[in-house]
């Protein structure tokens, strides 16, 4: 995972841990985890069973969340570089999934809608759905950062065309991809008992870390979204690297898109990745990254990503309806901004200082 | 309070974190005066007159307002308004979107309803009566920002009040506008209205004024009758030297030898979209100078329009007897100018990145995208700068903006020095800063001059600009107004030239 | 160069304008042009003055949604909630009509009090805890949507007297009526929501233009610290302006229930981006300050329109309404964008004239 430098100099080990902001994501996890251990410790059974294939395969709970929980990841991959130097967040990644997905099926299927075979090689329609992709991810980039329309409002134009565009791609067909080797993607691969979309997310992240390693995009997006001034007075172009941030995010939504029409080898136009922008922008929020920008860390919203799916699975668990779950998880969101809005802090730690000095006050007296 | 007096400030302190702003600072308004409250950058006037509206709340002291039992206490801009003051701001405080005549009338109109024909007829027969020729229905935004200042005193003016505060209003205003303004002080004046006016021309200051409040240094340096401080004397109130002290200074640095050698940087005709007049500007190998002028004379507009900070508008530029383009500042960098802004906070640091990263930043840019430097060198880096400039910081993990306003100065400077940079401009590097880092500072130009870097240095301390330059451009209203050298580096021509001596 | 001089130069007619009138006149101009050309290559039902009522009838709900929308874009803030407070607001009416056996009276109770309370519990944060306002009304808009199934899954129609009574009344209206396939007249109709959202229409307008609340609202989002030096109380006017789009939510969802008679959680989906996309369209901006509840009303006219034509001339297919309506949001988002800049740029023109008419003066 990425190694991203610490916010914190000086002082003991402990509180430098305590500080790190990676700690408001374990921290969640840990909560999830207690609470599912008191309530039924099956949840974290792990059992290795063959699937219909034949192949041998994990299941259990904890390895849905890895499995389901990737897509959120590669995304938050995205939107916590989109959300670093643009300050704002992109809503239309799900629209944008749709598209992609929609992408791969249309090159895979040709214009047959449940054809025999491939009809082109599964690398080529991932190319093609991940210029599609970066095209309208650079749309939404120069919308922001050329025309310097606020993020979540540009992004909503491709928010409300972006399902309908996918529809129009496959004329509203649903394709069938063939064969079982495309579902490799969304499955197994024979031999690994570990979900193909995890291992996929690992590969995406070992690229993060590399790209946060070998270029400056963490420092320019950083520098870009906390003082646009300053960045541009030390000789950077605030708008390419916000577009730059936008393509990125582009390319994690057309690997998402992959993931989740092999899940299915098809698509639903409506269904298919829906909601996911409210969990991206919840998992890189859980990150402990500030959604107006600046600095991040990507190792959080990471985490922050799974344990959101954590979350998810648990309210499964619970027998939640899936369609009741935004309910809950917008409580979450609110609890989560209300006690870090600057407003709130602020008082809190007034209040804290009350209550302190009151106590000195009244051991004083003693 | 006094017999006679509108408004008393009584001991005024004012404290922000690390800097003491206003310290048992009095002041008194009389009644039917015009009072010009004067200082240098920092010197605390606009945390003063915050404090009278109700921007900032004071610390400690009291503040008295004629017809009101006792200290009043102000802790908003409404309070401020309902005890009588009313204030016209540098920044146009006016909303862009709506129209003449509402922004003069809203937020102080009585009732439920909006009545539009009385206000645009009202609006009109104020606006008339102030000269401003402009529609009272035209949006504000269509106006230019001279007529939106005008506005902004046409609500003032009509607004019931007893204290009227005038906050450098006049610095996007010409000639014939503020005589207009004036002319409509001084039937205000008859009404028994007191003035506050702030203000860094000096010719407004003796045309209308009648008495002058000198603050430096947060602390009150006195309240004087206008016609008993000459304009000279006036100047070296507010730079903080006495007159005959000044004339001991002796000059103390060598004067630069000019052996007719080309240019590092030439410019001719430069100009910025940001209102200076075109200027001339050359400096050689190893050369220090400086723009000097009061604040707001245009200085560091002309040290941003070297750099391509604001939007060039024509010039021509050579570096080396070279012609090259400099249209963005990474233009300059390319070019090996290095510039430190005059707005620490606004255009100097990353508050949220590390030391470290804040030092590295320039030179990062320089070696491109795909070249990051490993957390090692980074570091090595860093550190080298934390040791060779003294910078107190607990590791270069520690955001800047926890460090103190002086060690974020000295990182800047640290991550231009990292380019190593043949031109070298420094805006106001001395500015809020405590006395030793200033030295630190200076001693460190003439060093880095000395082995063969140019340096052009800005600063409000006349003394520190002697200290360190051999050539000063001397700016007033935007224009560069004199250049001296050798003889005349002194704080007396200093002062004349800035003054503008020749003129009265 | 004095203030004369400067206006006396000669100004086009547009910039003379203010931004909103300017917005609003393009909107209107935009909404005639287009349903012109729909009666000329079109024809089919267009010259009929019951298509222009079907607009009415099939939108009210969303002019209503829309007007709220407005007002909070504004103070400058942004309300996505609407599209699932409405959901929300037709299933606990259906629950209530049909399930618990409630009246219509009731059931109006329900929905203005669910809008009010979202508005109340939005405005809240967003002003007076300063979280922003897209992250609120968004998780606003989850939780709406999640209830709306917790309070019950299924889609049914509601067959409570009173109120099918209720949604089946017609507005007729005289001399505008046409003649049917059986040669028989019929006289033109709108629904009673139709005639609750022109008359919130009217309301909101007056207020806007001619109260000082609502001018506050436009002085706030023209620039919040100017607003708050000129002695605007600016956290409890952007407080108001959620409150208000609230109960508008609150009533566009009770009309939109009039309107489908029936309770589902799929209900108005992407009401809150056609609501946001009329209010574009009818010439908000997004920056704040600039709008027209007018504008807004022709916005969503026109998006309606739009979508009927594109259905008329056989672009039938779903997907081409949420194509279309990007399209048109898009350009107007870009249009509006162009206007600023060219603004800025006008007046950094000036500026810089007017230095370089002082040099010249200064030699």
């Amino acid at each position: 995972m990425s190694k991203l430098p610490d916010v914190n100099g000086g002082g003991s080990v402990l509180s430098r841990v305590m500080r790190n902001q990676i700690l408001i994501p374990l921290a969640a996890l840990f909560l999830l985890a207690i609470f599912n251990l008191i309530a039924d410790p099956s949840f974290f059974a792990i059992t290795l069973k063959e699937n219909n294939m034949g192949n041998p395969v994990l299941s259990g709970q904890l390895i849905s969340i890895i499995d389901n929980g990737s897509e959120l990841a590669i995304l938050a991959i995205g939107m916590t570089l989109v959300t670093a130097s643009s300050k704002g967040q992109d809503i239309s990644v799900g629209a944008a999934v749709a598209i992609s997905g929609s992408v791969i099926l249309r090159v895979l299927c040709g214009t047959d809608n449940s054809p025999e075979t491939l009809q082109a090689p599964i690398i080529v329609a991932f190319l093609v759905a991940a210029v599609a992709s970066m095209l309208f991810g650079a749309f939404n980039g120069v919308l922001v950062a050329y025309f310097r329309i606020q993020p979540m409002v540009a992004t909503l134009i491709l928010f409300t065309a972006g399902r309908s565009i996918a529809a129009w791609i496959n004329n509203n067909q649903l394709p069938i991809a063939p064969g079982e080797e495309f579902k490799v993607f969304g499955g197994f691969i024979p031999g690994i008992p570990i979900p193909t979309p995890f291992l996929i997310a690992i590969l995406c992240f070992i690229v993060t870390w590399a790209m946060l390693k070998f270029t400056n995009i963490g420092l320019y997006s950083q520098s870009v979204g906390i003082n646009e001034k300053t960045a541009r007075l030390n000789g950077l172009n605030p708008e390419l690297i916000k577009l730059a941030t936008y393509v990125i995010l582009g390319l994690c939504v057309a690997v998402t898109g992959l993931i989740k029409v092999s899940r299915i080898s098809t698509i639903n136009y409506s269904v298919i990745a829906k909601d996911i922008e409210m969990d991206t922008i919840l998992a890189v929020a859980l990150g402990g990254n500030s959604l107006s920008g600046g600095k991040f860390n990507m190792a959080a919203s990471i985490l922050g990503a799974y344990v959101i799916q954590f979350l998810t699975t648990t309210l499964y668990k619970f027998k939640v309806p899936s369609t009741a779950l935004p309910a809950y998880k917008a409580v979450v969101v609110i609890v989560l901004v209300v006690l870090s809005a600057p407003v709130v802090r602020e008082k809190l730690s007034r209040l804290m200082k009350k209550i302190r000095s009151s106590k000195n006050t009244a051991e004083n007296h003693a | 309070m006094q017999q006679g007096s509108l408004l008393e400030l009584r001991g005024i302190y004012k404290t922000f974190p690390g800097v003491k702003a206003l310290q048992n600072v009095d002041f008194t308004l009389r009644e039917g005066e015009i009072h010009a409250l004067m200082g240098e950058n920092g010197a605390g006037k606009s945390t003063l007159i915050k404090v009278l509206t109700g921007v900032h709340i004071k610390d400690e002291g009291d503040i008295f307002i004629k017809g009101h039992e006792g200290a009043v206490q102000i802790r908003s801009p409404q309070e401020a308004q309902r005890v009588g003051i009313s204030t016209v701001y540098q920044e146009i405080t006016l909303c862009p979107n709506l129209s003449v005549a509402e922004n003069i009338f809203i937020g102080r109109s009585k009732g439920v309803g909006v009545k539009w024909k009385e206000m645009n007829r009202r609006s009109a027969e104020l606006l008339d009566s102030l000269g401003i020729a402009v529609k009272p229905t035209q949006q504000l935004a269509s106006c230019s920002i001279a007529v939106q200042q005008m506005v902004a005193i046409a609500r003032a003016v009509d607004m019931e009040c007893s204290v009227l505060i005038l906050d450098e209003p006049t610095s996007s205003l010409d000639e014939s506008e503020v005589a207009k303004l004036f002319k409509r002080r001084r039937q205000r004046k008859e009404r028994g209205v007191g003035i506050i006016f702030v203000t860094h021309f000096l010719d407004q200051v003796y045309e209308v004024c009648d008495r002058i409040t000198v603050l430096r240094d947060g602390q009150l340096v006195g309240e004087y009758e206008i016609e008993s401080l000459p304009r000279l004397q006036l100047v070296s109130k507010m730079l903080g030297k006495e007159l005959d002290d000044m004339a001991d200074i002796k000059n103390e640095t060598k004067t630069f030898n000019d052996d007719g050698s080309t240019p590092v940087y030439e410019a001719q005709n430069l100009c910025s979209s940001e209102g200076i007049k075109p200027f001339d500007f050359h400096i050689k190998r190893g050369e220090v100078n400086g723009f000097t002028g009061l604040l707001g004379s245009g200085r560091s507009e002309c040290v941003r329009a070297i750099y391509g900070a604001d939007t060039v508008t024509s010039g021509s530029v050579k570096m080396d007897g070279k012609p090259v383009k400099i249209t963005k500042p990474k233009d300059a960098m390319k070019n090996g100018i290095a510039y430190l802004p005059e707005d620490r906070k606004r255009d100097g640091i990353v508050g949220d990145l590390s030391v470290r990263e804040n030092i590295i930043l320039a030179l990062q840019v320089k070696t491109g995208f795909f070249r990051p430097f490993s957390r090692a060198k980074a570091n090595e880096y860093a550190e080298k700068y934390i040791k060779l400039l003294d910078i107190k910081t607990a590791s270069t993990n520690t955001p800047i903006k926890s460090l103190s306003g002086g060690n974020q100065q000295k990182v800047i400077l640290a991550r231009w020095l990292l380019t190593d940079p043949k031109y070298l401009i420094l805006d106001e590097p001395t500015r809020g800063i405590d006395v030793g880092t200033k030295v630190d500072i200076q001693k460190l130009v003439l060093k880095l001059a000395s082995e063969g870097m140019s340096v052009t240095f800005i600063s409000s301390e006349t003394d520190e600009m002697l200290r360190t330059c051999s050539r000063l451009i001397v700016m007033r209203d935007r224009k560069v107004v004199g250049e001296l050298t050798g003889d005349q580096l002194t704080q007396n021509t200093i002062m004349e030239t800035i003054a503008g001596g020749d003129r009265k | 160069m004095s203030v004369n001089n400067l206006n006396g130069r000669r100004r086009g007619l547009l910039r003379n304008m203010t931004d909103t009138n300017l917005l609003t006149s393009i909107t209107i101009a935009v909404f005639v042009i287009m349903y012109i050309c729909a009666i000329i290559f079109l024809q089919k039902g267009f010259l009929k003055p019951q298509m222009l009522f079907n607009l009415l009838n099939e939108n009210a709900a969303l002019i209503i949604l829309a007007s709220g929308m407005t007002l909070v874009m504004i103070t400058g803030g942004i309300d996505i909630s609407v599209g699932g407070v409405t959901a929300l607001i037709s299933m606990c009416c259906a629950v209530f009509l049909d399930k618990q056996g409630g009246n219509v009276i009731g059931a109006i109770f329900i929905a203005v009090g669910i809008g009010l309370a979202f508005g109340i519990v939005q405005g809240f944060l967003i002003a007076y805890l300063e979280i922003q306002p897209f992250i609120v009304t968004l998780a606003g808009m989850f939780f709406a949507r999640g209830m709306t199934t917790i309070v019950y899954k299924e889609p049914f129609n509601v067959e409570n007297e009173a109120f099918v009574a209720l949604k089946d009344t017609r507005v007729n209206i005289p001399f505008l009526g046409s003649v049917n396939k059986n040669g028989v007249y019929v006289d033109a109709y709108v629904e009673i929501g139709v005639i609750t959202a022109l008359l919130i229409v009217a309301v909101l307008f007056v207020v806007l233009k001619w109260t000082k609340t609502g001018r506050n609202f436009y002085a706030v989002g023209g620039n919040r610290q100017s607003a708050l030096m000129l002695g605007i109380n600016v956290k409890k006017t952007t407080f108001m302006s959620y409150v208000i789009c609230g109960l508008l939510a609150g009533i566009g969802g009770f009309v939109y229930f009039m309107h489908v008679g029936s309770g589902s959680p799929s209900h108005a989906s992407g009401a809150e981006m056609n609501a946001i996309a009329s209010s574009i369209i009818g010439g908000t901006m997004l920056t704040g300050g600039v709008g027209n509840i007018v504008g807004t009303f022709f916005g969503t006219m026109s998006l309606a329109l739009i979508q009927n034509i594109v259905r008329s001339v056989g672009l039938d297919q779903a997907w081409w309404t949420g194509i279309t309506i990007a399209a048109m949001l898009c350009i107007f988002l870009v249009v509006q964008s162009i206007i600023i800049a060219r603004r800025k740029k006008a007046n950094n023109k000036q500026k810089q004239t007017e230095v370089k008419e002082n040099a010249d003066v200064g030699q």
